[in-house]
């Protein structure tokens, strides 16, 4: 864990709801995909865990969504400084790719996964990329991720853009060596029953400290639990148990 | 930095700051982050005799100038705690550490207090019969004057280190249990843990934590402990340890003005994880600017 003052170069939307806020930072990063920050804001106690879209040198960007108050003011923040703990969590483990990785990702689950295909991209794999959103006003970062040279399959639940249905639609037709997710739980639930590789997913929980100490964020995993801050947000798939 | 010296049941601490238990680890998770022995001493995560996983998720709520926590006493039991983490601790603090015990019967604090007696490192007993998570334990324990004068008197019995009783506010008379404690031979008091709780989820129309009720830490309980710091202080002999929202240096000096020898950062921890390292730091200033050469002399000083 680290903590940083972090400076907003530019914050717009850019899908319904949807926001990119671009930070710069004194300090140079070397995050992990699949990590997070933690976002001090005023007028809220608790910071606001939010994940990495890109976190190298000294730039560090996220794409977050507008849920509540929080992310409402974060959303009406253009300049300034924010106070920020960042190096939070284990993040994706890229060693176990193979050769042909392939990613999934739910609505405001796909920011981790740019920064991720990007490192395996960079790592020369074939990445295939499946995005799935509820319409077409929700669609995000489908050029980003053809720039970086994947693949990619955009689903919408209603068909108003791309292949109509959910992103376990296509993945039974696709060749691949292994996958990492991110998304709403229905979606990882749907993931883990349709994959026919190994592969690691992202966990979202309420949380207290962030990093480690107050136990907020605990979950059962095979053999014992895990703080989904400091052993997660990333689990494998031969860890996870499905509970409620 | 003798000016920030104070001394709790017979041991001396270079300061009166320590993180509250459940708010730190076991210390050594910050240990990265800063040397935490610049810190009085710290208080560890509750320690029960049997491993806990705790409640259900959520177990964390936001409220106005808060938090509400309902984790349920998750530990690894206290032979993990013995063999695995009072070890990781002892690398990195080198001072006496204050243990804190809970249980679900008076047979089990005891039990757990003898195991922990053993250790060297522990200088104090922090025992916890205020926990407002669990059914049957805790706070039980600590609403009702006999059972805990009976739970105080059984734990003294088998330990010669300094025991702490931590109250619980969800209770009509503080006092009453405060000389309750004192007559069981305890040798101080830490007040207050959190206050009882809930939010619901409009769109849900459900309590936000899934344990329904949690407990309320943070700056919008400062007030409440403050007051029963004061309303304790009155009332018995010993020394307090004072808690409950404290965020910042003038708020140290504020508790230990309603009575307190010592003061818990707990919640604010979170908030800012470097928080008892700044507090530490700020004190000096803050007491040249009071006009208060040691910091030992302001104990009760609004009284």
């Amino acid at each position: 864990m680290l903590q940083g003052i972090f400076e907003i170069k530019k914050n717009r939307m850019i899908a319904k709801d949807i926001w990119q806020m671009d930070l710069y930072s004194e300090k140079e990063l070397s995050l992990n995909p699949g990590q997070f920050v933690e976002i001090k804001l005023d007028g809220f106690y608790l910071r606001r865990p939010i994940s990495v879209a890109y976190g190298d040198k000294h730039e560090l960007v996220i794409i977050y969504k507008v849920v509540g108050k929080g992310t409402k003011v974060l959303s009406e923040m253009h300049d300034g400084k924010l106070d920020i703990l960042y190096d939070l969590g284990n993040g994706y483990d890229l060693s176990l790719s193979g050769k042909k990785p392939l990613l999934i990702g739910g609505g405001v689950g796909v920011p981790p996964l740019y920064y991720l295909a990007k490192q395996l991209i960079d790592l020369k794999k074939e990445v295939t990329v499946i995005l799935g959103f509820n319409k077409k006003e929700e669609v995000f970062y489908e050029e980003e991720f053809k720039e970086l040279g994947c693949e990619v399959i955009v689903c919408t639940v209603d068909g108003s853009y791309g292949t109509k249905g959910f992103v376990t639609a296509p993945m039974s037709d696709l060749n691949y060596s292994y996958f990492y997710t991110c998304g709403p739980l229905p979606m990882l639930k749907a993931v883990y029953d349709g994959s026919s590789t190994e592969g690691q997913f992202s966990f979202e929980e309420r949380m207290g400290c962030g990093y480690g100490v107050c136990m907020g964020c605990t979950t059962k995993v095979k053999g014992g639990y895990k703080r989904i801050c400091k052993e997660g947000p990333i689990l494998n798939k031969e860890e996870i148990l499905w509970e409620d | 930095m003798g000016r920030l010296k104070v001394e709790l049941c017979g041991i001396e601490m270079d300061n009166p700051i320590l993180p509250a238990s459940g708010t730190f680890g076991y210390g050594y998770e910050f240990a990265d982050n800063y040397d935490i022995n610049i810190l009085g001493t710290l208080a560890f995560k509750t320690t029960t005799r049997d491993p806990r996983f705790g409640n259900p998720t959520p177990r964390i709520a936001e409220t106005a100038s808060g938090m509400l926590n309902a984790i349920g006493l998750q530990n690894p039991g206290v032979d993990n705690v013995i063999k695995n983490e009072i070890p990781k601790l002892k690398e990195v603090f080198h001072k006496p550490i204050m243990a804190n015990v809970s249980g679900f019967s008076i047979e089990e604090y005891v039990e757990v207090c003898k195991k922990l007696d053993k250790e060297e490192q522990v200088g104090w007993f922090e025992v916890n019969i205020s926990c407002p998570n669990v059914t049957g334990g805790g706070m039980h324990f600590g609403t009702d004057p006999d059972m805990a004068e009976t739970v105080t008197r059984e734990i003294k019995k088998v330990t010669t280190k300094p025991v702490i009783i931590k109250l619980s506010p969800n209770v009509t008379d503080i006092v009453a249990i405060a000389k309750a404690v004192e007559r069981g031979g305890a040798d101080a008091i830490s007040l207050i843990n959190t206050l009882v709780g809930m939010r619901i989820d409009i769109k849900k129309r459900k309590p936000v934590l899934k344990n329904k009720t949690g407990g309320l830490s943070g700056p919008a309980i400062f007030p409440v402990a403050v007051r029963m710091v004061y309303q304790v202080y009155e009332a018995v002999n010993i020394p307090i340890i004072g808690l409950g929202g404290v965020s910042s240096a003038e708020d140290v000096i504020e508790m230990m003005l309603a009575g307190a020898t010592a003061v818990e950062i707990g919640a604010a921890n979170f908030a800012d994880p470097f928080i008892c390292k700044k507090i530490i730091e700020e004190l000096p200033a803050l007491l040249d600017e009071l006009k208060v050469e040691n910091i030992k002399d302001i104990i009760g000083g609004a009284h």
